[in-house]
């Protein structure tokens, strides 16, 4: 009988415990293959040289630039998937997380028919003096819309788990909803709401497909760290592999961001401190009384 | 100014109106599923009802009678509820729960602050004004939220179960402390313990099945309850029935009983209750004859301990008792699904119109 480290069952056959090395050996190994092929004394040069540091600050402000977009764009559909009740609701919820599932190529195609010059939007933003396609705007544009639904989903199920009881309580003390949002709702799922801006900057850094499709490869204008990555390997292997460790290395400190333990103040939880009898220290998690 | 609600809501059978007077507080109790939380939920501005009406102190809540369709948001309301939990805001300081309320009014950050120091200390809570409500017991927790309440300055107070989540140590702190700070306001208490009722409330009103069941003053409902709630709560067996000249008919069931309240003959014929305290019932295992006895053949559904008695529940659903001590119990054998008899006087029965 296996026992758990704080005294609960396990209940884990260990059989499992082998599937399980497995699956992380097949993530960490050819992490590891890469490294294990980095030019070590060649190392600062390769990521230092012009092309890459000028691929990484435009990665960098465009990754900041659309996480933002998501922010403005995604903590209201956020809010009114997890809140709001409208017909439609549903659909809204699909069409808005249909960009985790479609393959970015498609998503580029897709942009350049509503901002290109022969698209939707795009003949309109031409007369108003807006050339997108191919743009620094279009490599945001192209990131925003891969990046959002990791927003959406990451705060809505944070705002259904944090329930709306507070906020029930702040409008009784006389709250206006704008103030509620801003001094109940916000606060009590900024972790997620953290957790999602974070991914959703991640996201936009990897981002690859779409960029290339909607926005091309133009060095200092287009050229994001995956696609100079890609544009290397052709012709520098070492120089590939150095600036794919680079954003490894980001990746690795992004997950850690956004997954490390919530801090001890818990706004998300749910649960009822008022079952404590004596005054605690902040409950941390699995030794919550009730 | 009064606050009056008259509301109903289909998809919960509850249809309820009521009135609360400048200064009165008022119990409102009932089976679970009665339809209390649904009245806070409804005054409060938190629930839609089909229809009906609420005003307080001359502003209509909401006026939702033939086909108008008024509508105060809850922020407008001045109804502030406290609730089973006391829901403290996690992020925010006790000081700043307190003055949540004040500073959503538009009142300056150091007016909030000073009233939200007054209301701290009113509830014996000042010393922990730099705390984080994780950092509260139970009860510290709830006088902080009663304190964030009262600080809203509210035009009727909801109170849901506001001791059901304490313990019993930390309960009766609370219960004193809501007796001080509710005289002399409105308020609407949801409470399952007579106690409260007794203590902090003018006036009770009995919710069964979404509908009000009776109400009175607390005292009156509990020695003439007219409903099998308020008849639970004051520890009494109710028979429901018909007044016939000689007491009621209850079904097949004649009961013999006193009508002292009423000078001359009961009314005859209209619905009335018989009242009787489990106390005074006999337990037999054979019919009884007698005197001005009523006799009832039940089957013994539950036995439990009561005080140095054991109180036997007979009859479908068990909704007549009798308190016997153990040693009776153990010379008649009582066991659930024995078949016997309770014996009562008629001399102990009440009876008068429901």
């Amino acid at each position: 009988m296996k026992q758990a480290r704080n005294g609960g069952y396990g209940g884990i056959p260990r059989w499992i415990y082998a599937i399980a090395a497995a699956g992380g050996l097949f993530v960490l190994l050819p992490l590891a293959a890469m490294v294990a092929k980095v030019n070590w004394p060649q190392f600062i040069p390769l990521i230092t040289s012009e092309s890459s540091l000028t691929a990484l600050g435009l990665s960098l402000r465009t990754s900041a630039a659309s996480t933002f977009l998501c922010l403005v764009l995604g903590v209201p559909l956020a809010l009114v998937l997890a809140r709001g009740r409208f017909p439609g609701q549903g659909l809204l919820r699909s069409f808005v997380l249909l960009p985790l599932v479609l393959p970015p190529v498609v998503g580029g195609i897709a942009l350049l028919y509503t901002f290109g010059r022969q698209g939707l939007l795009g003949r309109t933003l031409e007369v108003a003096g807006l050339q997108i396609a191919f743009s620094t705007t279009a490599v945001v544009l192209a990131q925003t819309f891969v990046a959002l639904p990791f927003l959406v989903v990451s705060l809505e199920g944070a705002l259904r788990t944090a329930g709306n009881r507070y906020e029930a309580v702040a409008a009784t003390l006389g709250a206006r909803p704008t103030t509620v949002l801003r001094r109940v709702t916000i606060p009590l799922v900024l972790p997620g709401l953290a957790s999602g801006a974070v991914l959703s900057f991640a996201r936009s850094l990897g981002e690859f497909g779409a960029t290339l499709t909607f926005a091309g490869s133009l060095e200092g204008v287009t050229r994001t760290l995956p696609l100079e990555i890609y544009l290397q390997r052709e012709t520098d292997a070492d120089a590939a592999v150095a600036l794919s460790l680079v954003l490894v290395a980001v990746a690795a400190a992004v997950v850690a961001l956004a997954y490390r333990r919530p801090r001890t103040s818990g706004g998300l939880q749910d649960s009822a401190p008022g079952q404590r009898e004596s005054p605690t220290p902040a409950p941390s998690a699995g030794s919550a009384v009730r | 100014m009064t606050f009056t609600v008259q509301a109903a809501v289909g998809a919960r059978d509850f249809d309820v109106s009521l009135a609360v007077g400048p200064g009165e507080t008022v119990a409102v109790m009932g089976p679970n599923g009665a339809g209390k939380s649904t009245l806070l939920n409804v005054v409060a501005g938190l629930l839609h009802p089909d229809s009906g009406k609420a005003e307080l102190d001359g502003r209509i809540l909401f006026n939702l009678v033939a086909g108008r369709g008024e509508w105060t948001a809850p922020h407008r309301r001045g109804t502030a509820l406290l609730a089973q939990e006391p829901l403290l805001f996690p992020h925010l300081s006790v000081l700043e729960n307190v003055a949540f309320g004040p500073r959503s009014a538009g009142v300056s950050k150091h007016a909030a602050r000073a009233s939200a120091l007054r209301w701290l200390a009113e509830v014996e809570a000042a010393e922990l004004q730099g705390r984080r409500p994780a950092q509260l017991s139970g009860g510290q927790a709830q006088r902080v939220a009663v304190a964030r309440a009262l600080a809203a300055d509210p035009g009727l107070l909801l109170l849901d179960e506001p001791m059901a989540a304490l313990d019993i140590h930390t309960a009766p702190l609370l219960r004193r402390l809501l007796k001080r700070v509710l005289a002399g306001r409105r308020a609407i208490i949801i409470t399952h313990d007579v106690l409260d009722a007794l203590m902090l409330a003018d006036r009770v009103v009995i919710l069964e099945n979404g509908r009000i069941a009776e109400q009175g003053p607390t005292r009156e409902v509990l020695q003439v309850p007219r409903s099998r709630f308020a008849a639970g709560l004051a520890g009494l067996n109710l028979v429901t029935g018909t007044i016939a000249g000689h007491g009621l008919l209850a079904g097949d069931l004649a009961i013999y009983g006193q009508h002292d309240e009423l000078p001359g003959d009961l009314p005859a014929g209209q619905p009335g209750v018989a009242v009787f305290p489990p106390s005074a019932v006999s337990v037999f295992l054979t019919e009884a004859h007698g005197s001005p006895r009523n006799s009832f053949a039940v089957t013994v559904t539950d036995l439990e301990p009561y005080g140095d008695r054991i109180r036997v529940r007979a009859g479908a659903g068990g909704q007549l008792s009798a308190d016997v001590t153990p040693e009776a119990a153990a010379d008649l054998g009582l066991v659930p699904g024995l078949q016997v008899y309770f014996v009562v006087k008629a001399a102990v029965v009440s009876i008068y119109p429901a």
